[in-house]
């Protein structure tokens, strides 16, 4: 049955979505917490007036994401010996707030950012019929709401869907694949696309795509706080718990600043792969014909051309990788999206 | 006392137990509802739709009469038809005479050119894909719904409230599935 594959995907998906949120904000307020230690270890451990003073300094330095200049030099030498957690905790519980902020603004407007970020426009049934009446009767076929419809102003042919469930959905095309698609394989696209609003695969996608940014974007932070402001320095040189504090801190921010974006394109790889395969087949059980999808994707996969609005963080939610050449997206094994032409021959073998 | 209280949380489980169950069958239920009448809505937008297209076709090929009257007669057949079998049979005559129209317009290169007669082809097209759809969507829901009144413990719920097997939309050919093609 069908059907039950697909329900434990969209439970799955929406659980993965929860662990992402929750991940990402533990991450962050960790992260938070390492940066407010190295920075309180710079302020000062016990002016009584830290959390005020605290709070300044962090909202300049989340503008400029440069600390060092704001660091005021004159602070009290002799004190600063002893982590000051009070201050981590407050810089953790902000991060917290950014991170929540964040997840919130991601949640609800992250399929708008990136339909932005890839310039789209709305359209009305006026402008495209055609494609209007083919999304009408995919939504049908699906028993799921209609979604709203942007064109990409590109000749490079892909397409993409965005939002959070459903209601709230968002199918993109570039004009160069819409123009060289017959009826039935815009049908296929459509209907892949239609597939990833059902299996809640958007909602994943975009939510991936705005944290990888944001955890990217802290250790970057993190790195740049302890190799150019906080804990170093002339002040502790004859301190040596400081020093080895220092130290660890540094190694810690440096495998962080490493590994943290590579974790997180491991797992948005990992999982889009599959999820690429899901959405052929769940588009196949709509349509109910694999030919249309199969000479789309031959199609696309001829098109040479770069996407130029996208980049790596929106790659992932594209029918096929924007941004490589042909023989790299049918070739590379690391990739978000599996090779077209495996693609294809998966779409030959199922059985209607 | 303690056996009391035992005997009330198992009867307060099976309770929230048959609640929930009773409302996914429901739920189930009201799609199948939901998507039985959504082909009525098809329908009834292609019965709409023909007598337009005959307008716009009379224009051109006044004098193609013939195919013109079996549609119109088609519709009306269709519209007033009783009976899950009759309409069927109506409707595979529409969807016959329609695809025989549009074949003629191939031989009417001023009518293939008429925006408003390309437009319409358009409309139709779509809606045929939009009949196909909403039944096999009906199909779809039904298969869910049928299994799951059957799954244990679904079953005596569905006993207990006369949930019913549904039938699906029975098709005589796998290729009436399909919307005919109408190539441009």
């Amino acid at each position: 049955m069908p059907v039950e594959t697909f329900h434990t995907l969209i439970a799955r998906n929406k659980r993965n979505s929860v662990l992402l949120i929750t991940g990402f904000m533990i991450f962050f307020m960790g992260l938070g917490l390492l940066i407010g230690i190295v920075w309180g270890m710079s302020i000062g451990g016990s002016e009584p007036d830290y959390d005020a003073y605290g709070n300044a300094v962090y909202e300049h330095q989340t503008q400029g994401s440069e600390m060092p200049s704001e660091i005021p030099h004159d602070a009290p030498v002799e004190q600063a010996t002893e982590i000051n957690w009070h201050f981590g905790i407050m810089v953790a519980l902000i991060a917290g707030g950014v991170a929540f902020v964040m997840t919130l603004a991601s949640f609800y407007g992250g399929g708008n950012v990136l339909l932005g970020m890839s310039k789209a426009r709305q359209i009305q049934k006026a402008n495209d019929p055609q494609l209007f009446n083919v999304v009408e009767e995919l939504t049908l076929a699906g028993g799921q709401p209609m979604p709203k419809i942007y064109i990409i102003n590109d000749s490079a042919m892909n397409a993409f869907a965005t939002g959070r469930n459903p209601k709230h959905a968002a199918v993109a095309i570039t004009t160069g694949l819409r123009t060289r698609l017959n009826r039935d394989e815009l049908q296929g696209v459509m209907a892949h696309e239609l597939s990833h609003v059902r299996h809640y695969d958007i909602l994943y996608a975009t939510l991936m795509a705005v944290m990888v940014g944001c955890v990217v974007m802290l250790c970057d932070v993190f790195l740049r706080s302890v190799l150019w402001g906080g804990a170093g320095g002339r002040r502790r040189k004859s301190d040596s718990d400081n020093g080895i504090l220092h130290i660890i801190l540094t190694v810690v921010a440096i495998v962080l600043a490493i590994l943290a974006p590579i974790l997180a394109r491991i797992i948005q790889m990992a999982l889009s792969r599959q999820r690429e395969y899901l959405a052929d087949a769940g588009a196949v059980e709509l349509t109910r014909n694999p030919d249309g999808l199969a000479n789309a994707l031959a199609k696309l996969s001829s098109d040479e051309e770069v996407l130029e609005v996208a980049n790596r963080a929106t790659a992932p939610l594209f029918i096929v990788h924007p941004v490589k050449k042909f023989e790299e997206r049918s070739k590379s094994i690391f990739d978000t999206h599996p090779p077209v032409t495996e693609r294809i021959k998966r779409l030959h073998s199922l059985t209607v | 006392m303690t056996g009391l209280y035992i005997a009330l949380g198992v009867a307060l489980l099976v309770i929230v137990v048959v609640v929930a169950i009773y409302n996914g069958l429901v739920h189930k239920k009201v799609r199948c509802e939901e998507a039985w009448s959504q082909i009525d809505v098809q329908l009834k937008r292609r019965y709409d739709l023909i007598p337009n297209l005959v307008e716009t076709v009379k224009g051109y090929a006044s004098h193609e009469k013939e195919t013109l009257e079996n549609v119109i007669k088609a519709r009306n057949t269709a519209i007033s038809a009783n009976g899950v079998a009759e309409q069927a049979g109506a409707e595979n005559m529409l969807t016959g005479a329609l695809s025989k129209l549009f074949a003629l317009s191939e031989s009417y290169p001023n009518l293939k050119a008429n925006e408003n007669f390309a437009q319409l082809q358009e409309e139709l097209t779509s809606t045929e894909n939009k009949i196909a759809f909403s039944r096999q969507h009906y199909n779809d829901s039904v298969a869910v719904y049928n299994i799951d009144i059957l799954k244990f413990p679904n079953n005596m719920v569905a006993g207990m409230f006369k949930f019913t097997k549904r039938d699906m939309f029975e098709l005589e050919d796998t290729a009436q599935r399909e919307a005919p093609k109408v190539s441009f």
